[in-house]
């Protein structure tokens, strides 16, 4: 491991210029709990860290009725677990986020590193993909916003281009008569990475009866995070009865596309892919009706 | 807690529960551990392995490594001494130290992934770490062979040229993967299988398993202008440390001084010797003190794991329970060099059963993988799984309770054990019956679907072996107490006890103290269970010795004939109560004017070593879903002879348990086609955390060990042996699946479920 220079820009323009100017020998530093073990472990020659906690706009934690809400991308995961907005209306976020790592991490990590480390198992992409969030990104060339869908593009690769930084998420304002639910697998109960993760985001009619939208989005399962189509295609105008439920499990398994790696195999994964979307969209139901209560 | 055969409060300090004398140090960060070693001058070492499980090393070039700046010495196998065949004493029986010196430092193949090949001092550990990488090193890669079964192939070439199997004593004639094949004999196996009602055999797996302490390796390094040589180190075994290092380089003992640092665990895998050899190479190059710490890939890759195993279990039994028969195949990795754990594993495979016919054969298997060494219990749990798997299976068939089978045909005082030794007092029995009076057991099954209870039994010799120690006696009348033992279960606290109980003190009034190899005479390996008993006995010797001295000043004194004066209850009295008793506190500041200081010695090698038996309990589900087994409610029930800090001995059998829970459960390594692991790190080697472990409960069963003064039996091992057969019988019974494999990890369980043909459970409908 050689030498680093560490960077604590106060301004967005200042970070953009650094990496800009380092280009691949820096990267930026959010909570660090990915980039610092993965520099030390398999050092990645970076010559720089620019750390982004101290940009104002990157700090941005808001929610309104109207426009939803605004997550910048260095806000630590107990802040956004611990957000009231959040965990009434975007529960699968909080569920992401306060299952990463111990509350140490947690106090470090962030939901903008969590998804700029480009893992298809981070634990809040599933969340952030259901949600229908929009990733505002700024680069030297100006402002430009990406889907959370299309954010991760390959194992450990993002659209995020050389000098780019995640600046903050923007979820929209959930639907009335809506909830939704994130889950993963571990072999432990704490301390792990996902095998297999599902995220569901459900919108009932007004009665309750009939689910009018589903998206379902699985992790884990494939060299980025899937948003299972035919899933929501299932769910949608049926009863969330267990044939439909089971219908959209199938649909998960079957767009799985896993490798037998050390963490699980394809036929666990694929499997479980399965089970979790089943019980994600469940959670996400149940909560509708409690909501309703 | 509950303890049974409660104590007749025989004793005043045994049995209580004082603070451990070296808890502040640690509860605060300030007990200095092998990494808090630091000298001004000090350089900082690095190893270059091997990147191949196996290679023939056709060149290292380290010029390119030495040029660079900040870099002062650079070492390879050319440096250790080429020593002749000789075996010299090793951990499980005697090793060639021939194979010693080619473990430590690779000279013409590497063996295993992480084989050291070189090591490199400088003056900070990044530019080591950067001249490690400046090393060349040309290697012909080999075929690797990490499985046991695959080691044993005909085919399969042998990794060593010249080794040969030895059976019974003969060598074979041609070279081989087998370094041993271990056989015991009893009766007529075959007889007995035809005289049994029911017949159950069946083959069992288990993986590599790391002890995973969470203190890496360490040694730092000084190598004196006068060819003395002083080692700081993380060791279980300070004395075996400072023989390892005799016998390599081949100079005496007196030229070395290990300096025992206080240990983040070892449970056996810190005993041999790893950084230390290479330590004292680059110190001795650079007449510096060398530092050099392990990262936690290292200790996973080059330190020495448990073996993974194949095993063949065949046992017969009658209508009523009664065995007739056991056989026992056993196939044991050793790893790259020789080792004997299929021999050890062998003596512990049936020991828990009474048996008039039986055979075991045992076969120590070469491997491309780093030497096995003892992990808790050595050999014992992959021995002991298959067996507790098929004596569940047949109580299941008999329509019996697996605990009352278990006692039908439990082995007692005079019985042999399957190898042929035969037991003292041992509390097996006492052990089935507290378990089957547990408020645990007696307890419903757990409600609901796919949850169940399991059970099993875990046997562990136990050791001896020899200690020293010394206790002098202070002028108030408190005391220091000296040993060689490295603390690493809490044993100050038990020595400091055992001392204040002989010689009438509080264990407060008790200092106990580890001592340097320089510092106390000879003394084995915190290891084998074996410290309270035999250290501890030394103890006591060492405060007979006092209290034999103090008589003396006593009858001084009083001015009387040393028979007048006796010793009990905590104070001297005089047999015609002609005079006020006089306790060590009163006789400490009399010691000046009687005739000096008094300090007294204990040396032991005790015979009398207690067998160890336990039971576990568990309670489980399992997710069909997924194949995660969750623990509902576990509890240990063991036979702790004597329990001298019941604390300890609770944490002994909860931390036991857990590593066998995380065994059972999730731990193994795994390795690519090539033999490399691709989980070197706790993220991926998977031990419990404290969220996937119950309270683990506890129950002490007393039978004292009449071989030791104060009744101890070794407690520690034990209770790692039962968790693999109990969670695996709990998942049978919940789920009606016999895994045999370890781990019985979510992949695996929802492997078999789904070969079953079960089905996801319906869905629950969720709106109405």
């Amino acid at each position: 491991m050689k030498p680093l220079e560490y960077h604590a820009p106060t301004s967005l323009d200042e970070a953009i210029s650094i990496l800009k100017a380092e280009g691949s020998q820096a990267a930026a530093l959010s909570g660090g709990t990915d980039l610092i073990i993965q520099n030390r472990a398999r050092p990645l020659d970076l010559a720089h860290m620019v750390d982004i906690k101290r940009i104002p706009e990157l700090n941005v934690l808001e929610y309104d009725a109207k426009n939803g809400l605004r997550l910048g991308a260095a806000v630590p995961c107990y802040k956004v677990a611990e957000y009231e907005p959040i965990v009434r209306l975007y529960p699968a976020l909080a569920e992401g986020a306060e299952l990463i790592g111990s509350i140490q991490i947690q106090s470090r990590a962030t939901v903008g590193g969590n998804i700029c480390n480009g893992s298809p198992a981070a634990d809040t992409i599933c969340a952030l993909i259901v949600l229908s969030a929009i990733c505002a990104i700024r680069g030297p060339d100006g402002n430009r916003d990406v889907p959370a869908v299309d954010f991760m593009v390959g194992p450990g690769e993002t659209a995020l281009k050389p000098g780019e930084i995640l600046v903050e998420m923007r979820l929209p304002p959930p639907p009335a008569q809506s909830s939704n639910a994130y889950l993963r697998f571990i072999p432990r109960n704490e301390m792990d990475i996902a095998v297999v993760c599902a995220a569901a985001n459900i919108t009932m009619d007004d009665k309750g009866v009939t689910c009018t939208a589903a998206t379902v989005a699985i992790g884990a399962v494939g060299p980025t995070p899937i948003l299972v189509q035919a899933a929501g295609a299932v769910l949608t105008g049926a009863k969330l009865d267990a044939a439909a439920i089971a219908k959209a499990a199938k649909a998960a398994s079957a767009a799985a596309r896993p490798i037998d790696d050390h963490r699980g195999t394809v036929e666990f994964r694929t499997h479980v892919a399965g089970v979790l979307t089943r019980r994600t969209v469940e959670l996400a139901a149940q909560r509708i009706k409690e909501d309703a209560k | 807690m509950e303890q049974h055969e409660a104590q007749k409060n025989e004793y005043n300090i045994i049995g209580t529960r004082p603070i451990r004398h070296d808890g502040e140090d640690k509860v605060t960060g300030r007990a200095q551990y092998g990494a808090d070693i630091s000298f001004p001058d000090q350089l900082y070492g690095k190893v270059l392995r091997s990147p191949h499980a196996h290679a023939r090393i056709l060149s290292i070039d380290t010029s390119k490594a030495l040029a660079m700046p900040g870099v002062r010495a650079v070492t390879t196998a050319e440096d250790l001494p080429r020593l002749k065949d000789r075996m010299v004493a090793g951990e499980a029986g005697a090793e060639n130290i021939r194979y010693v010196t080619e473990r430590v430092l690779a000279s013409d193949k590497a063996l295993f992934e992480g084989h050291p090949i070189a090591a490199v001092a400088a003056t900070d550990p990044w530019i080591a770490e950067e001249a490690v990488k400046a090393i060349e090193v040309k290697y012909e890669v080999l075929t690797a062979v990490t499985e046991v079964r695959d080691a044993m192939k005909d085919d399969t070439p042998p990794l060593h040229g010249e080794l040969t199997t030895e059976t019974l004593g003969e060598k074979s004639k041609k070279a081989t993967n087998i370094v041993r094949h271990t056989r015991h004999k009893r009766g007529d196996p075959d007889k007995g299988f035809a005289e049994a009602d029911l017949v159950i055999e069946r083959e069992f797996e288990t993986k590599t398993v790391h002890q995973g302490y969470i203190e890496p390796h360490n040694a730092t390094a000084l190598y004196r202008s006068d060819g003395q040589i002083t080692l700081w180190t993380s060791t279980q075994a300070p004395f075996w440390v400072r023989r390892d290092l005799a016998e390599l380089f081949d100079i005496p003992l007196s030229r070395i001084k290990v300096v025992p640092m206080e240990i983040g665990g070892g449970f056996g895998g810190k005993i041999a010797v790893y950084l230390e050899p290479l330590a004292i190479l680059l110190s001795k190059k650079s007449g510096r003190p060398v530092k050099m710490i392990m990262t936690r890939e290292e200790v996973f890759y080059a330190s020495g794991p448990a073996s993974g195993t194949v095993t063949r279990i065949k046992i017969g039994v009658k209508k009523d329970g009664t065995i007739t028969a056991a056989t026992a195949w056993m196939a044991y990795e050793a790893g790259a060099f020789p080792s004997n754990w299929a021999m050890v594993g062998s003596m512990c495979v049936l020991a828990c059963y009474r048996l008039e016919n039986l055979q075991i054969d045992a076969y120590d298997v070469l491997t491309n993988t780093s030497k096995v060494m003892a992990y808790r219990a050595p050999s014992s749990p992959q021995a002991m799984f298959g067996v507790e798997s098929i004596i569940d299976e047949i109580a299941i068939k008999l329509d019996m309770d697996p605990l009352e089978l278990r006692l039908k045909n439990a082995v007692q005082e005079g019985d042999r054990r399957a190898d042929g030794p035969k037991f003292h007092r041992i509390g097996l029995k006492e052990t089935i019956r507290a378990a089957m009076e547990s408020e645990h057991y007696k307890s419903p099954l757990p409600s609901g679907a796919n949850r169940s209870r399991g059970v099993a039994s875990g046997f562990w010799f136990n050791a001896g072996m020899q200690s020293s120690a010394t206790v002098g006696i202070n002028m108030d009348g408190t005391a220091n107490v000296t040993t060689g033992s490295v603390d690493i279960g809490g044993s100050r606290a038990s020595m400091a006890i055992m001392a204040a109980e002989a010689l009438g003190l509080t264990a407060e009034q008790v200092r106990p103290i580890v001592a340097d190899t320089d510092s106390i005479g000879y003394t084995d390996v915190t290891g084998g269970s074996r410290t309270t008993f035999a250290t501890g006995y030394a103890v006591y010797e060492a405060c007979q010795d006092v209290i034999r001295q103090l008589k003396t000043r006593v009858a001084k004194l009083w001015d009387v004939q040393e028979d007048k004066v006796e010793w009990g209850d905590g104070a001297f009295h005089h047999v015609d109560n002609g005079k006020s008793p006089m306790s060590v506190g009163d006789l400490g500041p009399k010691l000046e004017a009687t005739g000096g200081p008094v300090m007294g010695h204990g040396t032991v090698n005790p015979k009398g070593v207690g067998a160890g038996f336990g039971i576990h309990i568990a309670d489980i589900e399992v997710d069909p879903d997924t194949g995660k087994v969750t623990i509902l409610r576990y509890t240990a029930v063991q036979d702790v002879g004597q329990a001298i800090h019941p604390a300890y001995v609770e944490g002994q059998m909860q931390g036991g348990a857990t590593q066998g829970i995380g065994w059972a459960l999730n731990e193994e390594y795994i390795r690519d086609a090539e033999g490399r692991m691709l989980n070197p790190g706790f993220l991926d080697y998977r031990v419990p955390t404290a969220l996937d472990v119950p309270d683990i409960e506890t129950i002490l069963v007393e039978v004292p060990n009449p071989g030791h003064p104060y009744g101890v039996r070794g407690v520690g091992e034990t209770p790692i042996v039962p968790p693999m057969g109990t969670i695996h019988n709990a998942i049978a019974r919940a789920i009606g699946l016999r895994m045999r494999s370890l781990p019985m990890s979510p992949p695996k369980v929802l492997h078999e479920i789904l070969q079953r043909g079960q089905t996801v459970e319906a869905a629950a409908p969720v709106t109405s």
